[in-house]
């Protein structure tokens, strides 16, 4: 089985992130970028997957700008075959990522699409349900635990109110959850590895894609500085806060 | 407890800018360290430096390595964390090629070790002992005992160790009484040797001891000592570990830090006498030594580097957290973060410059390794091993183990009372830096051999040559503008005008009165650490100074360089007027008084 997992690289998680002064997004020059966590659970459970025999090849794919292969590289020392770009200086909103990565896996033919559930930077949750919709595939999201068996995959959801098994057929858009497994640290001798792995370049337009935005952003803030707290004396005193304060009751 | 982040960046920097990685990527067999792959390599380290090592520091601390019935257990975590740190090939990073390693310039190998010593010392010293004994077995080892042995011991599988220290031998290794008698074409050692880092654990399978001893009949004091290859599981006929050697561990030593690192007092043929096998020739166990000597000597002063990083990254962080007391001049009444307070904001500068300083000239020096190795040109080779690996392996262990100790001192101090407590986790990393400036040869044994062997026996030629190094930069500084040159100018006049003086003291009076000169050796240490530390800021502010109008760099990161290297300017380059007076009119006095009235 041939597998895809689209990553998207985002701002480090350990980086305090800053709004631009003009609202227009957040700081992204000069700082520190990484594989958004969410997508590096679904390398790992395509690359446990080639170790396990299921999988027989592995290619990440990313959108975005020429230094998107740096987090490409990253996923090729994890054990990934080989990578593909789809360069653009565009913002990508998910919609078009969703039919760009339409256009790869109608290039590749892959049997399963793993990806992130989300990415950290905008929480969109969208990406993997377009692509299942736009390729008429089923879909899996949330996964917790992955197990294929003839033509079919057994895939624990991760729900609100626990845990939901469900069997999809392939070919599938599996979305990874948190819990799904604990991704590995590259080895150095993989990293030195990952650098005669091939990537391959292409554009929007040799998919067929038009990448414009649909949705425009109005404007970005910070989220308002968190009140100091405030102690009460009585029930009552309270009572009345919530009521005449706080507003709430 | 503080979280470690590598500092990436700065990391890059020091060793594009300032060691010149991207010059020893073009010599011949290290083509491999591009850029792009040394980014890599730092980025992945610093992930399991963060994230595995650095959580176990604090509670190895706490637990210490504990023996029972002559088995060492290491605290909770240390062989899972070693496991990754094996499996992740990390430990092959700088070795040759020929038995498994990845050969990687060193100049990375230290960027990287930094990162372990930074997260854990305790843990990394184990790798760092291992590093010097796959040394000595990659010189002067057989080819037999080379395909034994170097396989697992480059992979980490199996680790190394050092005996050399006895009760009675210390610094003065030649004083050493194991001994050696000669059983077929192997030997059987008996004795007794003390300070064996990891002599005994459970991280690795097996445990490979290199043990100076004396064979019968050899002469007295060094000469007369010989290198054994002493295994604690003597490998059987396919190479596995299998029958266990006649030596123990018998005690391990309480300490004032790196408590999870074992310090073990070894015993060597108790009953039948522990095998060893003969490494090279009878007598010349000394001279072998020294080939690991100066890179063990380099990577204990990165240690110093590391220890500094982390206490700066530490009391930063309670620096910034820490309310207390009104900004000065202002009258808001409410308390602001110390980090606000003019004398707080001192100390952090002073921890910042001493650190960026240290870590500018061990990786520096860390390259000439690289380039005296590497260099197609024999004379470059000569040039960068006389004149400057030689010169400063003494200055890097010695300088930036003290700089390692006095920051993690100025951290206590940031934190006030906090500090002093051993929770916050601050004062760890002043008992723990505190070993540097004694082991792998005393700070002032490393004085002495700056002032002796690496200058004198050359007629000072090597200092020189440095001088020549620092005025080349001046002279560049000098066409800068800015009020950061304009204070590294002045700084590196004056520090460069002490080190002319102080060198011309040291040729005039070591022939004459050697005592006097060994008793200025120090400071003419701190003084050479001081003056060099700077001239490599000065280059690495004149390379940011360069950057910094492209519009894709990080303005921040240069702006932050260049004034830090003009903090060092104002603030600590003229310590080397001082340490040159310390050192050419304080040796007299030194010694002034009679040893009876002291």
């Amino acid at each position: 089985m041939k597998v895809l997992v689209a990553i998207k690289r985002v701002i480090d998680a350990y980086v305090k992130v800053r709004v631009k002064s003009d609202g227009s997004g957040v700081e992204t020059q000069n700082v520190k970028m990484s594989m958004n966590p969410f997508c590096e659970i679904a390398v790992e459970e395509a690359v446990r997957m080639k170790e396990a025999g299921i999988a027989s090849e592995v290619v990440v794919v990313s959108c975005g700008q020429q230094n998107s292969q740096e987090t490409i590289r990253t996923a090729l020392a994890m054990g990934a075959d080989r990578g593909i770009l789809v360069q653009s200086d565009a913002e990508l909103q998910p919609l078009a990522i969703a039919k760009l990565l339409k256009g790869v896996v109608e290039k590749e033919q892959p049997e399963l699409v793993l990806m992130g559930k989300q990415a950290v930077d905008n929480d969109f949750n969208q990406t993997g349900q377009m692509l299942s919709a736009l390729l008429d595939w089923s879909q899996a999201t949330f996964a917790s635990k992955i197990e294929k068996s003839d033509g079919k995959l057994t895939v624990t959801r991760e729900i609100d109110g626990g845990l939901e098994t469900i069997e999809v057929a392939l070919p599938a858009v599996v979305t990874a959850d948190l819990r799904l497994n604990e991704p590995r640290y590259a080895s150095l001798p993989n990293i030195m590895k990952a650098k005669k792995k091939p990537i391959d370049t292409m554009s929007a337009e040799d998919l067929g894609v038009d990448p414009s935005p649909r949705l425009s952003v109005v404007k970005v803030s910070e989220p308002p500085a968190r009140q100091g707290g405030a102690k009460v004396g009585s029930v009552a005193e309270l009572v009345e806060k919530l009521k005449n304060e706080a507003k709430v009751i | 407890m503080s979280d470690y982040r590598a500092p990436i960046d700065e990391m890059r920097f020091v060793l594009q800018e300032i060691a010149g990685l991207a010059d020893i990527a073009t010599l011949p067999g290290y083509e491999e360290a591009t850029p792009d792959l040394v980014d890599a390599i730092l980025e992945e380290a610093g992930k399991l430096a963060a994230e595995e090592l650095a959580p176990l520091n604090q509670p190895g601390d706490i637990a210490g390595s504990q023996l029972e019935n002559g088995v060492v257990r290491t605290p909770d975590g240390f062989a899972a964390a070693y496991r990754h740190y094996v499996d992740g090939g990390w430990n092959a990073l700088p070795f040759d090629k020929d038995h498994g390693g990845q050969g990687l310039p060193w100049s990375l190998a230290v960027a990287v070790q930094e990162m372990w010593n930074a997260a854990n010392m305790s843990f990394a010293l184990c790798p760092l002992l291992n590093q010097g004994a796959v040394e000595l077995l990659q010189a002067h080892g057989s080819p037999e005992q080379k395909e034994r042995y170097l396989a697992k011991m480059i992979s980490g599988q199996w680790s190394g160790t050092m005996n050399l220290t006895e009760p009675q031998a210390g610094s003065d290794v030649g004083a050493a009484r194991t001994r050696a008698e000669p059983d077929g074409d192997r030997w059987r050692i008996r004795g007794q040797k003390i300070y064996i880092t990891y002599g005994e654990h459970d991280m690795s399978e097996n445990v490979i001891h290199m043990v100076l001893a004396r064979t019968p009949d050899a002469p007295v004091g060094t000469k007369g000592l010989s290198l054994f290859l002493v295994p604690k599981l003597l490998p059987d006929a396919e190479g596995n570990p299998a029958e266990r050697n006649d030596l123990r561990c018998v005690s391990l030593e309480h300490k004032l830090g790196i408590k999870a690192s074992p310090t073990c007092v070894m015993s060597f043929g108790d009953s039948e006498g522990a095998i060893g096998f003969l490494i090279g020739e009878e007598n010349r166990g000394m001279e072998y030594m020294f080939t690991m000597m100066n890179n063990a000597r380099l990577s204990v002063g990165i240690q110093g580097v590391a220890i500094a990083e982390r206490a700066y990254q530490q009391a930063l962080s309670y620096a910034r957290d820490r309310l207390q007391g009104r900004e000065m001049g202002s009258r808001d009444p409410d308390s602001v973060p110390i980090i606000r307070h003019p004398d707080v904001r001192r100390m952090l500068m002073t921890m910042r410059a001493q650190t960026e300083a240290a870590r500018a000239l061990a990786y520096f020096t860390t390259a000439s390794l690289d380039r005296a190795k590497a260099d197609p040109d024999p004379e470059v080779r000569r040039h960068q091993s006389v004149d400057v690996l030689e010169l400063l392996t003494p200055v890097v262990k010695a300088w930036c183990t003290d700089i390692g100790c006095e920051v993690a001192s100025i951290g206590i101090q940031i934190h006030g009372g906090m500090g002093f407590i051993e929770e916050t986790g601050a004062a760890q990393h002043y008992r723990d830096a505190r070993i540097t400036p004694i082991y792998e040869g005393t700070n002032g044994i490393q004085a002495l051999d700056l002032i002796a062997r690496k200058i004198m026996r050359h007629e000072g030629k090597p200092a020189l040559r440095l001088l020549e190094e620092v005025r080349a930069t001046q002279a560049k500084v000098g066409q800068a503008k800015g009020a950061a040159f304009s204070a590294l100018r002045r700084g590196l006049d004056e520090a460069a005008d002490a080190f002319e003086q102080a060198t011309g003291w040291l040729m005039e009076t070591f022939p004459e009165r050697p005592q006097e000169a060994a008793a200025g050796a120090t400071p003419y240490l701190r003084l050479t650490g001081t003056l060099a530390g700077g001239w490599l800021l000065a280059r690495g502010a004149l390379a940011a100074a360069e950057q910094i109008d492209d519009p894709d760099s990080d303005t921040a990161f240069l702006e932050a360089k260049i004034a830090t290297a003009r903090f060092y300017a104002d603030s600590i380059l003229p310590e080397a007027v001082a340490a040159a007076a310390a050192a050419i009119r304080g040796s007299a006095s030194t010694l002034a008084l009679e040893e009876d009235a002291l």
